[in-house]
């Protein structure tokens, strides 16, 4: 017997009893259908996630201020006054293997414009961090070394600020006041999306360092020159901890920490965060998978069980076609195909469903969800293997059957 | 006693089982031959041995002592496979539920045994066509089991019996579930079949279904007790 022959019969079984074979494929269809669905949506967000974290930019390290005393209390990180605009400026010099540092300033401050008040994130930075941190301009320019020199009145804004004050007409030019400063507006950011953490990395108004601290935030009389984050950006194929380890070093003599005293920095490095967020998708995504495996393995099981159920049923017609000529083999064959037959069509439609599951799931809650070809492919051979695994002890069953006994099986 | 050429010989043939912990001798030390061409009803009450006797002669089942031999071949110690292989070569079976396939037509019910021959399409149809057209039945090919008389499934099941050129048909009380009517033109068929060179060889209980064969062993505890040509027994009758 030839295998389409095999294929032809098995469908011919299977048609028979068509009510029955679809009950039976039913696990299968849900749990390819689940497979697919659950990939689709972990692959979407581990996209999504890597996708943020590039967006941040990328051979950064993050140099921020540690914990602050105050009266023996240590206050929470961030919180200190040590990191200043010198630093920034002695990193920018003498360390070899950085293309630029950004020094920054953050705060949250009100926009008005006529009637329309939007509060907002501050940020005050140097010209280098639309490159440090991957910003595009959509229209005017951005803060340049003018503006800092004389703290100029004059604000880059983000995507949704633009949205929120000007809707559809022009921003450039315009002037909005922010904290009741009149600021003119002389840039707009393209829209970047959410963060890595989830924030709207688009509500936001960038202004020159100088003027977010002397006009808009208010300077702090103890550290007039106090920033909150330096952002290095480093070159290209440059060990990230050599340069980690030299800011380091540099920022100790600087701040005249003794041996063994905590630092009252921290320096990040955004490659280590992006690689741990991408693992834990990654997780994510594995969990998802290994959970709707799970009902793959119980589809099998329904396979295996129904097939026992149709041996046991069609014994007489074993036995007859042993008597007629059948080998052992040919009826493990026959069944063999009947149930991996079963699961490949159970496969299809698991897959059509899964894909299906995926794309209303992506539209419905607005999931990000990634269909991967590669992973259709994977799930309708693997729904094969699994007919030939759950379908041999029946077929073999099947196959050991003494004919006269099968014969005279009522 | 046999007509022709030798076709089955037997050789202290014996079956036993073990049931319960007792053994049975379902079959004790039968030795005959028959011919090719012959014509043999095998009669007996139930537990007689017949059944079992039939099943070596099938090749369904293998002796616990003895030899069977089927057109020359020793067939008592060969493999299942080997076995399969022989019943799809040299015998051809029919049934007393003539056991066609469900929801399949008379022409692919015919050609089963050819599918396990591993003969082509094309090969499979001419002689399925031909052996349904000798039953009489070329009308009805498209048809299932459901749709034919009991009559016309046994024929169908003939002809089955007959596609791959069997050298011996093995009929199991072919006319048990038929009306005694559609059982005389079974026979009657049988009877063609044999004038035209077939052998048969048929269980059946029924005196007047035996008589139809041209010899007739009957089997009591496992032993045949009287192997008659038909021939004597009407002369006895008279």
């Amino acid at each position: 017997m030839n295998i389409f022959a095999s294929f032809k019969v098995a469908l011919i079984a299977l048609r028979t009893n068509a009510l029955r074979s679809v009950l039976t494929m039913l696990g299968i269809i849900i749990g390819v259908g689940a497979v697919i669905t659950m990939v689709s949506m972990g692959s979407g967000a581990e996209r999504q996630v890597s996708e943020r974290l590039q967006s941040l930019g990328s051979n950064l390290l993050m140099v921020s201020p540690g914990a602050s005393r105050q009266g023996g209390r240590r206050l929470g990180g961030g919180s200190g006054m040590e990191l200043k605009e010198g630093d920034a400026t002695a990193i920018a010099r003498t360390i070899p293997g950085i293309v630029l540092v950004a020094p920054e300033v953050r705060g949250a401050a009100q926009a008005v414009l006529g009637n329309i008040n939007w509060s907002t994130s501050i940020i005050g930075v140097s010209p280098d961090y639309l490159l440090a941190r991957d910003w595009e301009i959509e229209a005017g320019r951005f803060v340049e070394e003018g503006d800092i020199r004389t703290a100029a009145k004059v604000a880059v804004i983000g995507a949704t600020v633009r949205e929120e004050l000007f809707g559809e007409s022009l921003a450039v030019g315009q002037t909005v006041r922010i904290n009741k400063v009149p600021v003119q507006i002389v840039g707009v950011l393209k829209a970047k999306g959410q963060s890595a953490f989830g924030s709207d990395q688009d509500d936001t108004i960038m202004l020159p360092l100088s003027t977010a601290k002397k006009r808009i935030l208010g300077q702090s009389k103890a550290a007039p020159d106090a920033v909150q984050l330096i952002t290095v950006k480093v070159q290209q194929g440059v060990n990230m901890n050599a340069v980690m380890e030299d800011i380091a070093t540099l920022l100790r003599v600087r701040h005249r920490i003794a041996n063994g005293a905590i630092d009252t920095f921290s320096i990040r490095n955004l490659q280590e965060m992006q690689e741990a967020g991408q693992e834990a998708t990654q997780i994510f995504a594995i969990l998802l998978a290994a959970i709707a495996s799970v009902s793959l393995l119980v589809g099998g099981i329904g396979i295996m069980n129904i097939m026992l159920v149709s041996v046991t049923e069609r014994t007489r017609e074993i036995g007859l076609r042993m008597a007629l000529g059948a080998k052992q083999r040919d009826i493990l064959f026959q069944f063999l195909v009947e149930a991996v037959t079963l699961c490949l069509i159970g496969g299809l439609i698991g897959i059509t469903i899964g894909t299906g599951g995926a794309i209303l799931v992506s539209n419905l809650a607005g999931w990000p969800t990634l269909i991967r070809v590669d992973m259709a492919m994977a799930a309708f051979a693997i729904s094969g293997l699994i007919g030939v695994f759950f379908g041999f002890y029946p077929a073999r069953k099947a196959a050991k059957l003494n004919p006269i006994d099968a014969l005279r099986f009522e | 006693m046999a007509m022709g050429a030798l076709l089955i010989e037997t050789i202290g043939l014996s079956k036993d089982y073990v049931m319960g912990g007792e053994t049975v001798h379902a079959l004790r030390d039968v030795s005959l031959s028959v011919g090719k061409g012959e014509f043999v009803a095998i009669m007996g009450p139930s537990g007689s041995g017949k059944s079992t006797f039939m099943n070596l002669l099938g090749c369904l089942d293998s002796p616990t002592r003895g030899q069977l031999f089927i057109g020359g071949e020793e067939v008592s110690r060969l493999s299942s496979n080997r076995l399969a292989a022989v019943r799809n070569r040299k015998l051809g079976f029919v049934f007393q539920q003539f056991n066609l396939l469900a929801r399949t037509s008379a022409l692919d019910n015919v050609q089963v045994p050819l599918i396990y021959a591993g003969m082509s399409t094309a090969e499979r149809k001419d002689k399925a066509l031909k052996r349904l057209d000798e039953v009489g039945l070329s009308g009805r090919l498209d048809h299932h089991p459901s749709q034919l008389s009991g009559g016309q499934q046994q024929r169908v099941a003939i002809a089955r019996a007959l596609v791959n050129d069997p050298e011996i048909i093995l009929a199991d009380e072919p006319t048990g579930a038929l009306d005694s009517k559609t059982g005389e033109e079974i026979m009657a068929l049988f009877q063609t079949l044999n004038a035209s060179g077939m052998t048969i060889i048929l269980v059946t209980h029924e005196q007047n279904i035996a008589d139809y064969a041209k010899r007739t062993l009957t089997f009591h505890d496992g032993e045949v007790i009287s192997d008659t040509a038909s021939s004597d027994r009407i002369k006895a009758a008279q």
